[in-house]
Formats: C-alpha cells, structure tokens, sequence
C-alpha cells in the first residue's frame, strides 16, 4: 500500500515540471494560435543552462536564483525568436508554423551541442533540500516534495496573473477574440511576444527544476514535446487548468504504468490521449477551434497531365532506367534510397495535398511497413517477394484502426493525435524486445537472390516507385479523389452533397498508409536491418519537409522535395556534424521564404502557361482572405 | 388536393436555454417558390440547417415526400432530394467548373465514394449531363474554366447547378442574390422561378432583399424570434400590419409615419 502511496506522490512531483511546460505551450497557443513545437527546445535550454549556472552558483539563494536567471534568459531568447520568425508566420497555415518551430528545434539540438558538448550532464542536488523525508517508514526525496507544492503555487500564480492584472485581462481577452483585442487599441504585437516570453519562461523553469533529478541531455527536448502534446491535447488547447489536471493524469499514468504493465508504460499514456480525443474531441476543458481556411491547396486548379507532360514524364522516368550505366555502387544505393523516399513523400502529399490532412505522424506507416517485412522475414522466412507485399498490408490493416481514430478529428488535433499514433508504434517496436529486438533493431533482412545486386535492387525500386506514383496520380483524378478534394475545398458543401466524410478520409489515410508501408518494406531490404528510428518524429518531418520542399498544393511536387531533399542529406550527413542545424536552418526558410516550395515557386516564375497554377496574390504576411468571401 | 412536398411541423431548436427557433410548422408544395423572412436572428437560418441536416432538432419533425428527413445526416438527406445553396457560396475553388458538377452528379449516382470510385478519370464521367446543366444556368462557354477565376455572380449560379445535380425535390437557398449585382439578382431569381417551373420542384429561400422576394415568391413564410408570425401570398404580407411592425418597418413605417 505504502508503495502506491509513495508511487503517486512520484508522480505527483514528476507533474510539476511537466505542468509547466505545458501550460507555456497552451498559453501560447490560446493567443497566438501557434503549437510551438521548439517549446522541447526551450525547455532543454533552460536545463542546460541552469546547469552551468547552477554549478557555479552554490548556495542554495544561488540554487534558486539560477533556475530563475536562465530561465529568464532563455525567455529572451524566446522573446527574440517570436520577432525575428513567428510574427512572420502567424497566417501561415498550422502545419507550416509547426514544421518552422520544429526547425527552430533542430537549430537549437546542435547548438546546445557545440555549447555543452554532446555527453550528458549531472547537475548538483538543491542545496538544503538532497535528503529524503519518511513517508510511512520509507524515504522520499525532499526535493520532490518541494516540486509537489510547486505545481499548485505555480497554477495560482498564473490564475491571479490572468485574472487579476490588466495584462492577463488582455490575454485571455486576445485567447477569446484577437481582432476585437486589437480593434480595441491594444498593441498585438507586444502582448504576443510577451506572452510568448512568459510561455517559454514557464518552459525554461520546467526544464531548471528537473537538473536535481534528472541528467541533462541533449534528447530531452523531443521526448518532453511528445508528453507535453499528450497532456495539452487531453486537457484542452489553451487551457491552463486543463493542463494542469492533464499533467497529473499523464504523471500518474507514467509512475503507476511501471509498476502494473511494465513493457507498455510508454503506450499507456498514447492510448488514453486517444480515448479522450475521441470522447472529448477538445480535451477536458478545450473549445472547438474554428475551421482554419488558411489552405495553401485551393490555390490551383489541378489537371491531368497533357501530352508534353508525359512526353516529359516518359523521358525522366528513361534516364532513370539507364542511370546504372552512369552511378557507381554507392551512388545506385543512395538513388534507391532516394526512389523509397519518393514513394513515402508521395504517399504522404497525397493524403496532404489532396485530401487536406496535415499528418504529423506519417512515419507510423512507413515503420509498420518495415516492421511488417522485417518481422516476417525473421520470424516466418517469409521470403523477399512475399514480405514486401506484407510489409503494406499490414500498414493499412493497421492504419484502418488507427484512421478510425484520427478522422473524427481535424486539423491540429488531426495532427497530433497522428504523432500520437506513430510515438505509440514508436514505443511498441522500442518496449516490446522479445518481438522486435527493441533498441538493438531486426537485421539481416536481406533481399532474394536476383534482387540483392546494386543495379537489380535499383531496377526493383524504380518499378515499384512508378506504379506507386502513377497509382496515387490515378486515384487524385479519379471520381475517388474528387472527393477527398471536394472535403478540403469546402466541407460544408461536400456533406450537402452527400459525400460522406469519414468514409472517404479513412479510405484516403489507408491508402496512403498502404503506399508508405511500401516504401517503408522496400527500405527495410535496402538497409538489411531496421530500428525503431523509422517511427519516430525525425521521419514524420523528413516526410513532411520533402512535400515541404516539393511544394504543398500541387499533385506531385513530393517527387522533387524528395529527390532533392534525400541527395542533399545524404550528402550533408556524411559531409558534417551539423546536419541538423542546417536542416534546421533550411526549414526555416523555406517557411518563410518559399512556402509554396520548388515546383510551386516554379510554377508561378514560369507562370505555368496552361496549368494556371496561380498562386493568390495572398501571402504570407497578409491575412488569410477568406476564399470566396468576394465580392 | 395533392400532399405537399415538404411538411414541417412543431420544429424547435434551442441553444444553451436560448430558443432559435420555437414550434416551427408549415407545408411546402412541388411548384413553389416560397421565401422564409425575418431580421436577423430570426432563425432563418437554424431552420434552413434544419432542413438540411447540418443541425439536428430538438423536437418536430420535417417530411419530404413521406419520408421523415429531421435527424438525418446531411449526406442521406441529399440523397433523399434536397439541394442547397450557401449564404457565402460553396464551391470546390480547385475543380473547373465541370468537375464542380461532375462531383455532385456522380455523388447523387453513387459512384464517388464506393468501389467505382477508384476507377477512371472524373473529368471524362457524366461530362454531357454536367454540360447540360452548366448550359442551363447560362456558363456554357465556361465550362472548362477554373472554379476560383470565376466572378462571384457566376460561382453563385454554379452553385445552383451543384443543387440541381442531384436531382433534388426540394431547393433550399440561403440568401441567393447576397453578393450579387442587381441586374445579375434578377437573372438569377428569373432562372430559378423557371426551373421551378419546368422541373415541378419545391423551393424554400431566405432573403434580406424585399424587392426580391415581393417580386418573386409565390409564398412568404415570416419569422421573429424563432416563431411563425404570417404566412400568406406577398400582397397579404405586405398589408399584414404585424410584420410591418417587426421586420418591415425600416422601410414602410417610416414612410406610414411622415404619411400621417
């Protein structure tokens, strides 16, 4: 009994830091509208600097001014960020601004290597506060008990900010209706920066208070962004108590999943994220968010491809059968590689582009294709022709159950809950040892005998990469994909004319799921292993930046983002250390910069002639003109 | 007599405890062109989204041909022969114009979301009947066209033929000239009067315009805080001393008053 006790007073404390991040997180996006994915990043910084801080400052004032100094300084750094990058992005459709965040996330991993060096740190103990407490006869760390009293002083803080200060007035006027707040005379722009400051300060502490704890690590960013999603998005966007409640329930979830099904702690906290979305599609205490009309598809108008576009598409797909005759061994692999990779982008623009649905977890399909091949393989010797056809299968069947779940809602939560999704198959291939080798991955999964040469294996891909593209083409200009489209462009109109939603969008992220469980087997006999690294979040956004790159809103543009960003990669990766800041970097700019990517911006230089692909005048820093509100 | 082809009857809808709209009743035969008015806030619209499916009522029933279409999906109720049109008008921006009509063609036929639905090319599916249609409403040479290169006017008329594609029974158009300039207004409600006409069937319609509505419904169906408060042929509502008093009275009652 007293184990218990002491079990969920551990997660009680552990709730503390993890409020805090989260409640900077929703009180960003209740004014800003913006899910600041770089909230992980901050969150590490402010660890690591207390770190350094706190190493130098002994005493225990020091102990105490240090968590407040960096996180201070780490709230400038935030405040500094939301000039120079979000203000330029506030209109920018959801999926973009998360994806520059994440940029911003992937700057700061390796900056905070370059500063820190990559081992992982150990902070001093609080001063005062490193023994432990008897709680019924056993030990429990004084420090924890601090942290326990901290999350609730933290919360009543915010409330008499909130409610009680002329700027927290302001704040929750602005969560309620922007446009009113600034019609009113309030300057916008500070009021977002400084909550954004405050947000990113509650993250920075959060990330301070665990140093006594905890190691610092440059891994923390990612693994504490995931929690922080589930817990905003079980207690509501933009709602601070929900994500108090939140944090407790995921704490909890955490200390008590150990003790009573120790090889699935990690799915436990996925799964109830998805039974509350689909019973509270808004969390605890969340509202619904108005439809965003922000699209970057329903700017053109798509067709078929005339006769000089497959002349075109004749002559490209030629040279790629005769690139043997030019690459080398290592170059045949790279093009293999980047052909899966056209697979995985193209099955993803294909559920983004057509069908509107910003997943931020498409890696879960391309993993369970892995998986699905490597599996039978090791486990039934199914034979190399046989598991790539398994590998897909097995994606949609599970996708079917997984789509089930995700179209019931849209677009942020959409977004979510499909990273929720991906970071439970995550935990699943990365927990579950005895089937799937755990860290330590499967390997050996080697093609059959024909198809195990460079070019043969090359040759393989190319075929199974044109029949995926040419299949998804087909289906975008089907009556099929008529539909999905009529969804995106204009709900309202869509259920008035009998097009059922659900249906159609679950038969869509099947498909797709099916195209990227493809690739995702095919990629498994290319490398001849596979880890538990093709689920997670790094291979979502791969996904999502070569549609990115390629261009969001056009049919194909996932071939050229992924021809272009693969190569380049490739290169970068085996070129420098600092592959992901650059990534980063490009990111970034390309949000901002080019967020119609390569063919988009092409498309409107060379002012494409017949395919009228007419960008809207309406960039990016104008507000989004509500599409068809003329004259 | 023969049956309506819409019967409404004790319709109610309230939000949160605030009554949109109270014991709502009335008929609807094929051949009508009937206008639902009121100031805002009426309920105009909690009953046209009613009719439609996108709001399920709190009491009462609506039944279309005899068969009851209150609580349905909007999706079921298209297929049971109702068409709508939006205040703002809802097109597909990224289709031509054909595909816009070619979508709702084959989502009537049944082949859009089904197995057929992964087979051919849609453009190249029902394109006579959807020219037809695009003739009808006067865009024939438009066809080909992109949806978001369209004047406002003309996406407003695309729209009616989207509505027409299914077949329906019954028309529901939520402000139909709002946005438009007059002399397209007149065209429009002109065009719609005579597809009425031809293809016997039943139109329900809100409109702020009085000049449209007196000049072309053949009935006024006039709501106030979500109650029916006169029904009748234009000139009987337009003597109705009732509805001046509520809705008219911008208009008339000042003109009444600098009279007396």
């Amino acid at each position: 009994m007293d184990l218990y006790l002491l079990q969920f007073l551990t997660g009680l404390s552990n709730a503390a830091s993890l409020f805090l991040v989260a409640s900077g997180l929703s009180l960003i996006f209740g004014v800003t509208r913006i899910v600041n994915f770089a909230h992980g990043a901050f969150y590490m910084l402010g660890a690591y600097l207390a770190y350094s801080l706190t190493t130098r400052w002994e005493s225990a004032f020091g102990f105490w001014a240090a968590l407040l100094v960096s996180a201070a300084i780490v709230a400038a750094c935030g405040a500094l960020l939301e000039i120079l990058l979000l203000r330029r992005i506030y209109r920018a459709p959801e999926l973009l601004q998360l994806l520059a965040t994440f940029g911003v996330t992937l700057v700061v991993e390796d900056g905070v290597r370059l500063i820190w060096g990559p081992e992982d740190l150990v902070g001093p103990r609080a001063p005062g506060l490193s023994g432990a407490v008897q709680i019924l006869g056993r030990p429990f760390p004084a420090y924890d008990l601090v942290l326990i009293a901290l999350g609730p002083a933290i919360l009543g803080l915010l409330w008499l900010l909130l409610h009680r200060s002329r700027w927290g007035i302001l704040v929750r006027a602005a969560t309620q209706d922007r446009d009113m707040v600034s019609a009113l005379g309030v300057n916008q722009k500070w009021l977002f920066t400084g909550v954004f400051a405050l947000g990113v300060f509650l993250a920075a502490f959060g990330g301070g208070l665990q140093i006594p704890r905890d190691a610092v690590t440059h891994f923390m960013d990612l693994s504490v962004i995931t929690e922080v999603f589930v817990v905003v998005v079980i207690g509501g966007l933009g709602s601070i108590g929900g994500a108090f409640l939140a944090a407790i329930v995921v704490s909890e979830l955490n200390a008590f999943g150990i003790l009573v099904f120790p090889g699935i702690s990690l799915v436990l906290m996925f799964v109830v994220m998805a039974v509350v979305l689909v019973l509270r599609p808004w969390g605890f205490f969340g509202k619904p968010l108005p439809a965003s009309r922000a699209g970057y598809a329903a700017r053109t108008t798509w067709r078929p491809l005339g006769p000089r576009s497959r002349a075109t598409a004749g002559i490209l797909i030629l040279s790629a059968i005769l690139l043997p005759l030019v690459l080398g061994n290592y170059g045949l692999g790279v093009a293999s590689e980047v052909l899966i990779a056209v697979i995985f982008a193209t099955s993803l623009q294909f559920m983004m582009s057509v069908g509107g649905l910003d997943s931020f977890g498409h890696a879960a399909s391309l993993g369970l294709g892995a998986y699905g091949a490597a599996l039978s393989v090791q486990w039934f010797g199914a034979p190399m022709e046989l598991a790539v056809l398994i590998g897909p299968v097995v994606a949609a069947a599970i996708s079917l159950v997984s789509g089930w779940f995700c179209v019931r809602l849209s677009n942020i939560y959409f977004a979510m809950l499909t990273l929720a999704f991906a970071q439970i198959f995550w935990s699943i291939a990365y927990q579950w040892v005895d089937v799937t080798g755990g860290d330590n991955g499967i390997v050996g999964v080697w093609p059959s005998e024909w198809a195990s040469g460079p070019k043969a294996f090359y040759w393989l891909t190319l075929v199974v990469a044109v029949l995926s593209v040419g299949c998804i083409r087909y289906l975008t200009f089907a009556p099929f994909g008529h539909a999905l489209r009529a969804l995106r462009d204009s709900p309202q109109r869509a259920a008035a004319t009998g097009i059922p939603r659900r249906t159609v969008q679950h038969t869509a992220f099947v498909v797709s799921a099916f195209f990227a469980g493809l690739a995702g087997s095919l990629l498994a006999f290319q490398k001849g292993s596979i880890f538990p690294e093709v689920l997670g979040i790094p291979m979502s956004i791969d996904g999502l930046v070569m549609v990115l790159l390629g261009g969001f809103g056009t049919v194909s543009g996932g071939i050229v983002g992924a021809i272009v960003y693969k190569t380049a990669s490739i290169w970068l990766m085996s070129n420098t250390d600092l592959s992901r800041m650059i990534l980063g970097g490009l990111i970034i700019l390309l949000v901002v910069a080019f967020p119609e990517g390569i063919v988009g911006t092409l498309g409107r230089i060379l002012g494409t002639r017949k395919q009228r692909l007419q960008i809207l005048p309406q960039t990016l820093s104008q507000p989004a003109a509500k599409m068809g509100d003329a004259p | 007599m023969t049956p309506p082809l819409l019967s409404v009857s004790h319709l109610s809808k309230s939000y949160q405890g605030v009554k949109a709209v109270t014991d709502v009743s009335f008929s609807l035969t094929r051949g009508e062109l009937m206008a639902l008015i009121g100031p805002n806030g009426a309920g105009k619209s909690t009953c046209f989204n009613m009719l439609n499916g996108q709001i399920k009522p709190d009491a009462g029933s609506a039944v279309l041909d005899g068969v009851k279409t209150s609580g349905l999906s909007p999706a079921r109720i298209f297929r049971l022969g109702v068409g709508r049109t939006f205040q703002i008008a809802e097109v597909y921006l990224s289709m031509t114009v054909r595909e816009n009509v070619q979508v709702a063609i084959l989502s009537h036929a049944g082949h859009l979301s089904g197995w057929t639905g992964f087979f051919g090319r849609l453009d190249r599916k029902f394109r006579r009947e959807a020219e037809e249609l695009i003739g009808l409403i006067g865009l024939g040479d438009q066809a080909d066209r992109a949806c978001r290169e369209l004047p406002y006017g003309d996406v407003k008329r695309l729209e009616l033929a989207i509505a027409l594609a299914g077949d329906p029974k019954l028309l529901l158009m939520d402000e139909p000239a709002a946005g438009m300039a007059p002399r397209e207004r007149i065209e429009l409600m002109k065009l719609t009067a005579r597809i009425v006409e031809e293809r016997q069937i039943g139109v329900l319609f809100t409109e702020h315009d009085m000049d449209i509505v007196f000049e072309h419904a053949s009935r006024i169906l006039v709501l106030n805080r979500g109650t029916i408060i006169a029904e009748g042929a234009p000139e009987a509502i337009r003597a109705n001393p009732d509805v001046q008093a509520v809705y008219l009275g911008s208009g008339l009652l000042y003109a009444n008053r600098s009279e007396g």
